[in-house]
């Protein structure tokens, strides 16, 4: 092969080229879109963005563009956790490649057509090719499903794996990735069916614009149930990924997947089932507690292994209380992963159960606005929450050693955790001062967003820039990674009954 | 490990500063601004169709009506308070100003509040950035702010200020057909939008720039073309002459649908982003909130 055949083979047909080509396009059109807003736009770089790249931004479709700019984003994170779920559960090697090749050739269509059309002038021959993007991606989730059926004898636990499973043996961890899969295409649905009436008497709407709406349609109830379970679920895969890659095991993994099926599925329920049950926030708290009992039973696991891991590894049998928090601390990628799901209970589910505990008393008196904001500010803190995971793990996966590991690291926990809490001081700051005293606290709070924030973006494009140069060297990283095209794992599955083709991808 | 201490000393450093480090807003006298616009003129508006929305929708008001060309000013107000309080429509309790509604009707819906008849407050005297004070026998306005638009009413005071001279609020669709006209444009002047044109985020604090003054609010009818210290404004107005439909003070209107108890506004204010400019964009609040950043106008049928 030649050398940019080489190097093609490593970015489309490895695990760690896909994901690196992927979070390369979230990347740079984060970078593009990240200049539309804010405070971007009173220094001018907005108008600079909008000449040269002959964006037309008509104001009567600022939400239409902002969905679809969503959605391309959306599109490549699910086309990440793809990638990572058709590597590090056990499926046969035609499978992994059928649904990475779909879901790549959809995620990329569904981006730069659906932000062409959205950022570019209305050419419907682009928003149908959007639609044939979209609609890749859901095959290549069909496609993932049928591989992931848990009942598949073949991948069934031996009675004494410490990994959770039935009595028959069936692997309870994948039955959770398999059920996360049938979820979120059954909740795609909710998306499309609505999509699919636009322009046909259903008119384009930002959820947070309806909060006040007494009596809101069934589509609009259903774009509202779609958006909550869509990120829910791409969080509870990010999830069930970190849960792999720390060696979840025992019975802290056997409670955490039955919490995690179940959460699921409830939790699915509950939010489609809002466009005719007015009581669904009943059955979507319910889901909520099992996906996020999972959650903290996997941060107690994790904590637990790495203060484990490290004190063993520097032969400390009795550590004292010091020691074992320094242990913990000691990488901070993996800390970081369990760390940001407890510090989301702080900015997004607290905020959330907050909201809705005092959302008579307080937030339906305040201007719509400042409800609005500290919802969008919600929304956004949870999607970059997941992003961080995302980056940690990649940074690990990519063999980030060292004190840059320590850095890089550091920086995305401290940089995001600082920016959210300063993003939800912002968005709760009439409860402690009035309008009239507020600039101080908005001035600063956006100081310290723009600050976490800014320092991850520059530590991730220089991650980016070095993965770039990377690809210019005859034997860069690049090279070793596409020798071994999957992502390590720690179980061991026994594997009966398949050819020699059909094991090389078993773990 | 220490550098990393040390970082995070730093910047809760840089950011404990950065907390204390801003002005406050002067609640003093400032620099009074003749715009030339005059704050007690109305407009007819001719029955007929406009196009309501984001989304065009044909809309048809049936008769005209006339609508004030500008905010209800402090001054205004305050002269409003001196002569409801004369009349006994209005009474003092504490530093609030209290006022009767004969409450709204109540089904009972989810996430409805019951508004009940009775006196209900109309305008806190003692929350910091109030233009109009209360000497005990008057009030009056803090100098230089006489023709600012009235902040910190509520709803009730702005529907009662409305009631007392025999006139009422403008419903959504009469405010948005005043600031739009018959076509389709997204602003009241056009289809863009400039620092200054409208009294929005963008155009940071104006009098602070001119006055060296930190005040966010600019007197009705500003923005009108005229040239102040050196500050060229460009001309607001709507197809119907209205000042200040974008930008300023979000302005109350007097629909109460059914179902919920709140109150709607239209038009953005200084704390805005352009998109909350749009004539289309909407907030809302309790009718007995009140805020700096939320003032009205009043509507009237026509003589």
């Amino acid at each position: 092969m030649s050398l940019s055949e080489n190097r093609f083979s490593y970015l489309f047909r490895s695990t760690k080229g896909l994901i690196l080509v992927a979070i390369a396009m979230i990347s740079l059109v984060t970078a593009i879109w990240g200049t539309l807003s804010g405070p971007m736009v009173e220094w001018g770089v907005k108008a600079i963005t909008v000449k040269l790249l002959g964006m037309q931004l008509h104001p009567w479709q600022r939400e239409g563009r902002i969905i679809m700019l969503y959605h391309a984003i959306a599109m490549a994170v699910v086309a990440i956790e793809v990638y990572i779920i058709t590597s590090i559960v056990p499926m046969k090697k035609h499978q992994q490649t059928n649904i990475n090749t779909i879901v790549t050739f959809g995620y990329l269509m569904a981006m730069i057509f659906g932000l062409y059309f959205a950022y570019f002038g209305h050419n419907f021959v682009f928003h149908g090719l959007f639609l044939v993007g979209q609609s890749l991606v859901f095959f290549a989730g069909l496609s993932l499903a049928a591989a992931l059926w848990p009942w598949n004898k073949e991948y069934y636990l031996p009675p004494d794996s410490p990994y959770a499973h039935t009595k028959s043996g069936v692997d309870l961890e994948r039955l959770a990735f398999f059920t996360m899969a049938v979820a979120t295409l059954l909740s795609a649905t909710w998306g499309a069916v609505t999509g699919s009436y636009w322009g046909n008497g259903h008119e384009t709407f930002l959820a947070e614009n309806l909060i006040r709406n007494p009596h809101k349609t069934e589509l609009q109830h259903a774009i509202i149930g779609h958006l909550h379970i869509m990120v829910s679920l791409v969080a509870v895969a990010v999830t069930l990924i970190v849960g792999r890659w720390m060696d979840f095991k025992g019975l802290l993994h056997k409670w955490a997947m039955y919490f995690m099926i179940i959460g699921s599925i409830v939790l699915t329920a509950g939010a489609l089932s809002i466009v005719w049950l007015p009581w669904a926030h009943a059955i979507i708290y319910v889901g909520a507690v099992g996906t996020m009992m999972a959650a903290l039973l996997y941060v107690i696991y994790s904590w637990k292994k790495l203060i484990h891991d490290r004190t063993a590894e520097l032969n400390l049998p009795k550590a004292n209380g010091w020691q074992k928090v320094k242990a913990l601390l000691h990488d901070p990628l993996k800390f970081g992963s369990g760390w940001q799901m407890v510090y989301m209970n702080f900015t997004v589910s607290g905020v959330g159960i907050f909201m809705a505990i005092k959302l008579d008393k307080i937030f339906r008196v305040w201007p719509a606005r400042e409800e609005r904001i500290t919802l969008t500010g919600h929304w956004h803190i949870l999607a970059a929450l997941i992003a961080t995971i995302i980056i940690m793990y990649y940074a690990d996966i990519s063999g980030l050693k060292g004190k840059v590991r320590q850095w890089f690291g550091w920086i995305v926990i401290i940089g995001s955790d600082i920016a959210f809490a300063s993003a939800t001081i912002f968005s709760m700051k009439r409860l402690f001062v009035s309008e009239y005293a507020q600039q101080p606290i908005v001035h600063s709070t956006m100081l310290a967003i723009d600050f976490g924030l800014g320092a991850i973006l520059i530590f991730l494009a220089l991650f980016l820039i070095w993965r770039l140069f990377d690809l210019f060297k005859q034997d860069g990283l690049w090279k070793k990674e596409a020798q071994h095209p999957d992502l390590d794992v720690n179980r061991v599955i026994p594997v009966t009954g398949l050819d020699n083709s059909e094991q090389e991808v078993k773990k | 490990m220490k550098r990393a201490i040390y970082l995070i000393l730093i910047l809760t450093l840089a950011f404990s500063v950065s907390c204390t480090s801003q002005e406050e807003q002067p609640a003093g006298a400032i620099p009074y601004v003749d715009t030339g616009v005059s704050d007690t003129v109305w407009v007819r508006i001719p029955a007929g169709k406009f196009y309501k929305g984001q989304h065009r929708h044909e809309t048809m008001i049936d008769k005209d009506y006339e609508i004030m060309i500008t905010d209800v000013t402090n001054a205004q107000y305050a002269k409003y308070l001196n002569e409801a309080l004369s009349a006994g429509k209005i009474k003092l309790v504490g530093n609030k100003v209290m006022g009767y509604y004969k409450g709204d009707p109540f089904n009972g819906f989810k996430h409805e509040i019951r508004i009940t008849a009775g006196d209900k407050l109309y305008f806190p005297l003692d929350e910091p950035g109030v233009r109009i004070k209360f000497d005990g026998k008057a009030f009056t306005v803090v100098k230089g702010f006489e023709n600012h638009p009235v902040t910190y009413e509520t709803w009730f005071g702005a529907n009662g200020y409305a009631r007392f001279y025999g006139w009422r609020l403008p419903t959504e669709n009469e405010w948005e057909k005043a600031a739009r006209g018959t076509d389709v444009r997204t602003y009241p002047w056009g289809d863009e939008i400039y620092p200054n044109i409208a009294n929005y985020i963008s155009s940071h604090n104006l009098f602070e720039k001119i006055f060296n003054k930190s005040i966010t609010t600019t007197p009705v009818g500003f923005y009108n073309g005229k040239t102040y210290e050196g500050y060229k404004t460009l001309d607001n107005r709507s197809p119907y002459g209205l000042y200040d439909m974008a930008g300023n003070v979000w302005q109350w209107c007097g629909d109460d649908y059914p179902d919920v108890h709140y109150r709607y506004l239209r038009g953005g204010s200084h704390e805005n982003y352009e998109y909350n400019l749009f004539v289309w964009a909407r907030n809302s609040a309790g009718p007995g909130f009140y805020s700096m950043y939320f003032g009205f106008r009043c509507a009237r049928d026509a003589q």
